[in-house]
């Protein structure tokens, strides 16, 4: 088992085609409107047409697969009034289900919207990192769905080494919130973080049902 | 370790893994371990032999493969034999025994034998089960050829057009180069080729594309109407381009090809015909050369200038000229076409229109270049079930169907691209429908095709066998309910959009739901019940079969065990691609006396006699044209129906994530990742008040159909996409209540091929009131 698991997604081979939170659903057996997993279109570039009818553009678009960072801070601890909100020695954040009550604090306080509620039982839920397949040295299903091998999963020291641990493609949110632990590789479409260029193509199929 | 989630797993009896598939018309049948617990499959993994990247490396399952527990199980499985009770495409049905419902079928089917002959009965076109070899369809055509044969098709709905023109290009279809030859590329040109959406298993084409590109950093140019994925994640630029249009750019590009001397003379003279007067067949009047086409010295006089192309295609002149000039100066040159650009009205001419570009610049036949087909494949040879000979001999091109149905007096040769007779003989009176929504779903049309089904005194009888309860099922006399995957034991093996060779024997993991039946027992009781029993079985089950058929694959990969339960054990066997495979075009490149292509001159034909000679012949519907030359001719039919009805935009249908074709429509996990909304450009939308997430209502001439907004500048201006394969859901007036593009597609096929011209749609677009 390693000392501090987390993901990294290389932006640039992520098509959005969305089979990590399918395999995220299987496995976890997510009730439709809970999605541990989620991928988000980031889409700018504007128009322009010439007098002859023909057109130029600068269009682009990337996409950015999110779970949960199982950040270093993580502001759902902080935020859960019951303590059912925990980080394990590995850091992994998970949601004792005897203990929550269903107030929604973590979710509110989340940036990246990990915690999903679900309302048929009250509780709140989220990725444990497939922590019973990792104890079993095992991969994470999300991790090993990936057809184009963009989401990988890894010891942080290394992934940051490798990878570096800066986190400034949009629309993600200042890391300093949260101090996340997964590491997301730049596109070449990638915008800075604070930027007007672009915005969330598909808010429907991220934020909560 | 935390409590974590521990409601989520039911800590019940042992947990074995048994080896399945996902088997869809996607060109991939990945591979899948079920976890069976207590009977039932509670989790899906993906395969995980091979090394990456090795050649051998995972044949990982996309999201549509991952989400099949929620098709399996869904409640719309079909669980009963069902018998119509009221009007055809009512939907209303009662529950019958299987020995009624056999009966009635056995009945119904030697009736019509006997009344109309075989030619009255037809195999419906469908896909929806690809990849088994015992659970094929191909059954029912081992079950037709004993009892004496039924009418044939041919085409598909997938590149009819595309493989008329390269026959008559080339000669044969399937001559493009593997993807993963842009190792040797130095740029890659992609029209509407779009592996990330429509190849996206991770053995598949996207996977190969990915390392391609990682391995060689080429530049990589996407031309199609949508920013694809496959353009977000890998082109270098994007060039978006009126849909149809194609064969104007190609045009416009070959004008400077030839006016800069960029054409490769000695490669045209010494492997083309029809380049310019030095390489014309005889007998043909002098101005009828590609050349003299391109420079205004043809029949219309019109030299085909980068202005002239960028007024038809959208796209600014001095791109063109850059463009062209990019093609023509950095060999090898990796052109490849999709299959999107040649569903169109006029697909043949864009086809054989893309292809000029490597035959122009002498990219044909090279490593790193390709013959302007879609990207290459790797094939082993594995068997198929035999379907023996069928005795009848007429063949209609598949999207004329309805045509065989409603009108076969005038369905002739010169026609309807009628085989094997001049006329036909009697009409279609007996469907099969097996794992196909082509009855209604996919087929163009939906309300001209409910008209023509709705008469009993036209088909007769249709006979539905499938898993889910489809709207092409709503239109059955009788619905057999039938097995998936997980319920029954097969063979599988790789298909059309892989590099990597395979061989699974994928096991039962479960017992057949409800009441639903393996393809092959309910065509072994029918044959039984029509006095074929044992030529249809040859003494052997279901599961003997797959037993027989592995030995068989033994005669092709000699490495396989000979113990077959031994091999169940492994389940999955892989093959790399060998050493000594050589691209399609190689030989011919190489020594075009000893390999000449399969064409009358044996050489490319540029100009073709074949198309002249049909252009003569063929009776053709005022706006079409057929012409010897790859030239660009607008989707007459499309023009005049937008002029008629004043429809502004053109719609397309992109191949979506969500679903395979129609296959796996249904699942709510893969609609929750993939939502059902039509592409709408920013201007469009503002001009029609809409906006992102707002209902609106896509019309025509041919019908209705509402869905929600995706505004997005990743579609040109003047074009919608509404992605096909989203399941006909009948609302008041017949208007369907869920994106279905086939409520706006037209039956009138394309010139040559007959093929299905599913992208060459006008429509307009409004918004519906309220948000959805």
């Amino acid at each position: 088992m390693m000392k501090r698991p987390a993901f990294y997604l290389d932006t640039q081979i992520c098509t959005g085609c969305k089979t990590c939170m399918v395999a995220c659903k299987d496995k976890n057996d997510l009730d439709l409107g809970i999605r541990w997993r989620r991928v988000v279109e980031f889409t700018g570039g504007e128009w322009a047409r010439f007098p002859d009818g023909t057109y130029a553009q600068n269009v682009f678009a990337y996409y950015i697969s999110v779970s949960c960072n199982h950040c270093r801070d993580p502001i759902c601890v902080q935020s859960c009034p019951t303590t059912a909100m925990q980080q394990d020695e590995y850091g992994v954040v998970s949601v004792d289900q005897d203990t929550c009550v269903g107030c929604r604090y973590c979710e509110w306080g989340c940036p990246y919207s990990s915690p999903q509620f679900d309302a048929k039982r009250g509780k709140m839920t989220k990725c444990d990192f497939c922590m019973d397949l990792l104890l079993e040295g095992g991969i994470p299903a999300c991790v090993a769905s990936c057809p184009t091998r963009a989401l990988q999963f890894g010891e942080l020291d290394e992934l940051e080494e490798k990878y570096g641990s800066d986190m400034i493609i949009a629309p993600l949110p200042r890391s300093s919130l949260t101090e996340p632990c997964s590491i997301y590789g730049s596109h070449k479409n990638a915008r800075p973080r604070e930027t007007a260029a672009g915005f969330i193509a598909n808010p429907e199929e991220v934020k909560d049902a | 370790m935390t409590k974590t989630n521990q409601f989520l797993k039911e800590q019940a009896g042992e947990t074995s893994v048994v080896w399945s598939s996902c088997n869809v018309n996607c060109g991939s049948r990945c591979p899948l371990r079920l976890h069976v617990q207590n009977g039932e499959v509670v989790r899906i993994d993906p395969e995980n032999t091979g090394d990456d990247p090795s050649g051998t490396h995972e044949v990982r399952a996309c999201l549509r493969g991952r989400g099949l527990r929620q098709w399996v199980y869904s409640r719309e499985r079909l669980l009963k034999p069902l018998k119509r009770v009221g009007k055809r495409g009512e939907g209303r049905f009662a529950e019958i025994s299987w020995d009624e419902a056999l009966d009635h079928v056995a009945g119904e089917l030697d009736r019509i034998i006997n009344t109309y002959g075989n030619e009255a009965v037809y195999r419906m076109y469908g896909t929806g089960n690809l990849g088994g070899v015992v659970s094929s369809h191909l059954q029912v055509d081992r079950l037709m050829n004993i009892l004496g044969g039924q009418l044939n098709f041919h085409n598909n709905y997938s590149n009819a057009q595309l493989t008329h023109a390269m026959q008559y290009t080339y000669g044969q279809s399937g001559t493009g180069n593997p993807i993963s030859d842009l190792v040797n590329s130095r740029l890659a040109v992609f029209f509407g080729n779009n592996p990330a959406e429509t190849r996206m298993s991770g053995g598949g084409t996207i996977r190969d594309l990915v390392v391609a590109k990682q391995q060689n950093d080429l530049r990589v140019i996407v031309i199609d109407p949508r920013y694809t994925d496959t353009a977000a994640g890998f082109a270098d630029e994007w060039i978006p381009i009126r849909p149809g249009t194609d064969a104007a750019l190609v045009s416009g590009l070959a004008y400077v090809l030839i006016s800069e001397s960029l054409v490769d003379l000695e490669f045209l003279a010494r492997y083309s015909v029809g380049y310019d007067s030095s390489t014309m067949p005889s007998g043909v009047p002098t101005g009828s050369s590609y050349k003299d086409y391109i420079r205004g010295e043809s029949a219309d006089g019109i030299a085909k200038t980068p202005q002239w192309a960028a007024a038809v295609t959208g796209i600014p002149d001095w791109r063109i000229i850059q463009l062209a000039r990019e093609i023509g100066t950095a060999k090898p040159v990796y052109i490849a076409q999709g299959w999107g650009p040649q569903r169109h009205a006029n697909g043949e001419q864009t086809a054989r229109a893309i292809a000029m570009l490597p035959i122009l610049t002498g990219n044909v036949g090279i490593p790193g270049g390709n013959s302007g087909d879609r990207e290459g494949k790797y094939e082993i040879d594995f068997p198929k079930i035999p379907v023996g000979e069928n005795p009848v001999k007429t063949s209609i091109p598949c999207f004329l169907w309805t045509r065989a149905v409603a009108n076969p007096t005038g369905f002739t040769r010169l026609n309807s691209g009628l085989l094997g007779r001049d006329r036909l003989a009697t009409g279609i009176k007996f469907i099969w429908n097996v794992a196909s929504n082509t009855l209604i779903n996919q087929h163009s049309d939906i309300n001209r095709t409910k008209q023509i089904l709705a008469d009993e005194r036209q088909c007769e009888t249709i006979v539905v066998i499938d898993t889910v309860m489809t709207p092409s099922a709503r239109f059955a006399d009788i619905v057999l309910p039938s097995t998936t995957a997980f319920e029954e034991s097969d063979l599988c093996y790789q298909s059309y959009a892989m590099e990597v060779g395979f061989l699974l024997l994928r096991r039962q993991a479960i017992a057949p739901r409800g009441e639903s039946r393996t393809l092959y027992d309910t065509c072994a009781e029918l044959a039984d019940r029509l006095g074929a029993g044992a030529a249809f079985t040859e003494n052997r089950s279901h599961d003997d079969w797959v037993e027989h058929l592995y030995h068989q694959c033994r005669r092709v990969k000699p490495e396989l065990p000979a113990d077959y339960r031994a091999a169940c054990e492994t389940g999955l066997f892989k093959w790399a691609v060998p050493a000594d495979y050589r691209e399609p075009m190689r030989n011919f490149r190489e020594d075009p006396q000893r390999f000449p292509l399969a064409t009358p001159s044996g050489k490319i034909e540029i100009f073709s006699s074949r198309l002249a000679e049909m252009a003569q012949t063929w009776e053709l519907q005022e706006g079409e044209s057929i012409s010897a030359l790859p030239e660009y001719q607008p989707p007459a039919a499309g023009t005049e129906a937008q002029e008629q009805h004043s429809l502004p935009l053109m719609c397309v249908g992109h191949h979506y994530k969500q679903r395979t074709h129609s296959s796996y429509a249904n699942n709510p996990w893969l609609t929750e990742a993939a939502p059902q909304t039509v592409w709408i450009h920013p201007w469009d939308a503002q001009e029609r008040g809409v906006e992102h997430g707002d209902l609106v209502r896509i019309f025509n001439q041919h019908g209705s159909t509402a869905v929600q907004a995706r505004v997005t500048p990743r579609i040109m201006p003047g074009v919608l996409s509404l992605p096909q394969g989203a399941w006909y859901l009948e609302g008041e007036g017949g208007v369907d209540r869920n994106g279905c593009i086939n409520i706006l597609t037209s039956q009138h096929p394309s010139p040559v091929a007959k093929g299905n011209p599913q992208h060459t749609n006008w429509v307009q677009l409004e918004k519906i009131s309220g948000k959805a």
